[in-house]
């Protein structure tokens, strides 16, 4: 049975690890306030030059935000299961009580947490200095932010999965996938840019979603809200796909001893 | 109650053509300490780690209370603890931090209270705000004991646990151990390759060598049984055992 308290023991343990460490802390907050700054003045420097009236904020800048975002989720995800990896943990903790659904619940709890800090950060930042408003999305922001967090936690699982199967020199996969996927959803140019065979990889990301929905509302050019439905479903499937691969990979490294053994990497 | 609380049948573990586990039998009973023991390489790490269900057996079943690890996984884990010299408990949070950290996994009541009574009993008071990363080796193994106590298993495992413990910090651990296995309905597997240890704390047992269980009885009178005048002298003439076919 499920729980609750053993995934909020993943998320405690991490908040221990927060404690006192500002190497763990300030990327929370650092590196998205930096992108928020360096993208916060690209816009106003390209409303500036660009003579046409077009506002640049809302669409680059709210759309690099949202991007940053998606990033962080996954990187929470993947951050606390990293904790594990680096201080040679696995041995420890499954074999305990704990289930992978509660796991990987844990992973995503500590994820929402420090996801959180980072969107907060941007928000303020985004609003004070750049004078970006969210009002101009509407009740559409809360769609938007879970559809780029459902993705974020399923690519964040996937990337889990990964490194518990190849071991733990492999994590700098990890590291570019949202740059890899960013070029497919449309994060700075309508997708509409793309040549067909990578629009075709586009419909099946749910990201893409946001970002087409985001530049209609900023040309005033709503799309159709069943759009952002399907994002979600996406998700959904991508989802219930991360969890069906990690479980698989968990139960390929209990049958090979991949777990008890996991710094030798590989078992060849 | 089953007096049982170990129940191993015909366990193996093949890995391609290897054979590491080769399809052993044997029994931990209640307050009673087994000691498994071999050479290097014997299979009794991969024995350990199958009952703690990180590796999968090719074959076999365990019981923990009559529970089948492979269906009761959680069930089973929740009545099983251990503590190996190999798997030292994280060095970046402190002591107090993992005890709690593994005390909710474990589902511990009264959690805070359990830390305080394990950290007084394995001396570890003065430590419990600091990082086990710069704890001493002998440290660290007390508070993987302490760990190992937590949810006050049915079923203690402990891989070489006093393999970095002075000789009077080793004979207090014992002296606790053997208090433990005779307080509560509990069993104990302990592996050690130091044969006095095993003849002071085990009640019996079993020597394995390539994956197979070759003796088994009393640590006190086997080695006259075959022949010998010490464990060791057994331990090692086991160990020099060609493989069977």
């Amino acid at each position: 049975m499920f729980s609750f308290r053993r995934a909020s023991a993943i998320f405690l343990r991490q908040f221990y690890l927060m404690q006192g460490s500002p190497a763990r802390v300030v990327p929370l907050f650092a590196w998205v306030a930096i992108d928020m700054v360096t993208w916060g003045f690209i816009t106003k420097y390209l409303n500036s030059v660009s003579g046409s009236g077009f506002n640049f904020v809302p669409s680059l800048l709210g759309a690099v935000l949202m991007w940053d975002f998606f990033t962080r989720v996954m990187q929470g995800v993947t951050m606390t299961f990293f904790e594990d990896v680096w201080s040679r943990n696995f041995l420890n903790v499954f074999a305990t009580p704990l289930s992978i659904s509660e796991y990987i619940s844990g992973l995503v709890l500590s994820s929402i947490a420090t996801s959180s800090v980072g969107l907060v950060t941007m928000l303020v930042l985004v609003t004070a200095v750049f004078g970006l408003s969210f009002f101009l999305y509407g009740v559409l922001l809360v769609p938007y932010l879970l559809v780029l967090f459902l993705f974020g936690i399923a690519l964040g699982i996937v990337a889990c999965g990964i490194v518990l199967r190849l071991g733990p020199a492999s994590e700098w996969f990890i590291w570019p996938i949202p740059a890899l996927i960013s070029p497919f959803v449309g994060v700075f140019y309508p997708l509409s840019t793309l040549p067909a065979w990578m629009r075709a990889l586009s419909r099946l990301l749910p990201p893409s979603y946001v970002f087409e929905s985001m530049r209609g509302i900023v040309l005033k050019r709503p799309g159709s809200p069943y759009a952002l439905f399907w994002g979600a479903a996406l998700d959904v499937i991508f989802l219930l796909l991360a969890s069906f691969f990690f479980s698989a990979i968990y139960r390929h490294a209990v049958r090979t001893g991949l777990i008890a053994r996991y710094s030798a990497e590989s078992l060849s | 109650m089953t007096p049982k609380v170990l129940s191993v049948r015909d366990l193996r573990k093949q890995y391609g053509a290897t054979v590491a586990v080769d399809g052993i039998s044997f029994e931990v009973n209640r307050n009673e300490i087994v000691g498994l023991l071999g050479p290097n390489g014997a299979g009794k790490t991969t024995t350990i780690n199958m009952i703690l269900g990180v590796l999968e057996p090719t074959s076999g079943t365990i019981l923990v209370e009559d529970l089948d690890i492979a269906s009761k996984r959680s069930r089973v884990l929740e009545r099983t603890n251990f503590a190996a010299v190999y798997a030292p408990l994280p060095g970046n949070l402190t002591v107090l931090q993992n005890l709690r950290f593994f005390g909710l996994i474990y589902g511990v009541r009264d959690l805070s209270a359990r830390i305080e009574t394990l950290l007084k009993q394995y001396d570890l008071l003065t430590f419990r705000d600091v990082k086990c990363g710069v704890l001493s080796s002998g440290e660290q193994t007390r508070v993987s004991l302490a760990k190992a106590m937590l949810n006050q298993p049915a079923l203690l495992l402990l891989d070489e646990p006093t393999a970095s413990l002075d000789p009077a910090t080793a004979r207090d651990i014992r002296i606790k151990i053997r208090e433990y296995a005779a307080a509560g309905e509990v069993g104990v597997l302990w592996t050690s390759h130091n044969m006095y240890e095993v003849e002071d704390v085990c009640d019996r047992v079993l020597f394995l060598s390539h994956g197979r269980i070759l003796l088994q009885g009393d640590p006190r009178t086997l080695p006259a049984t075959h022949g010998k005048e010490t464990l060791e002298e057994l331990f090692i003439t086991v160990a020099n055992e060609p493989e069977r076919a």
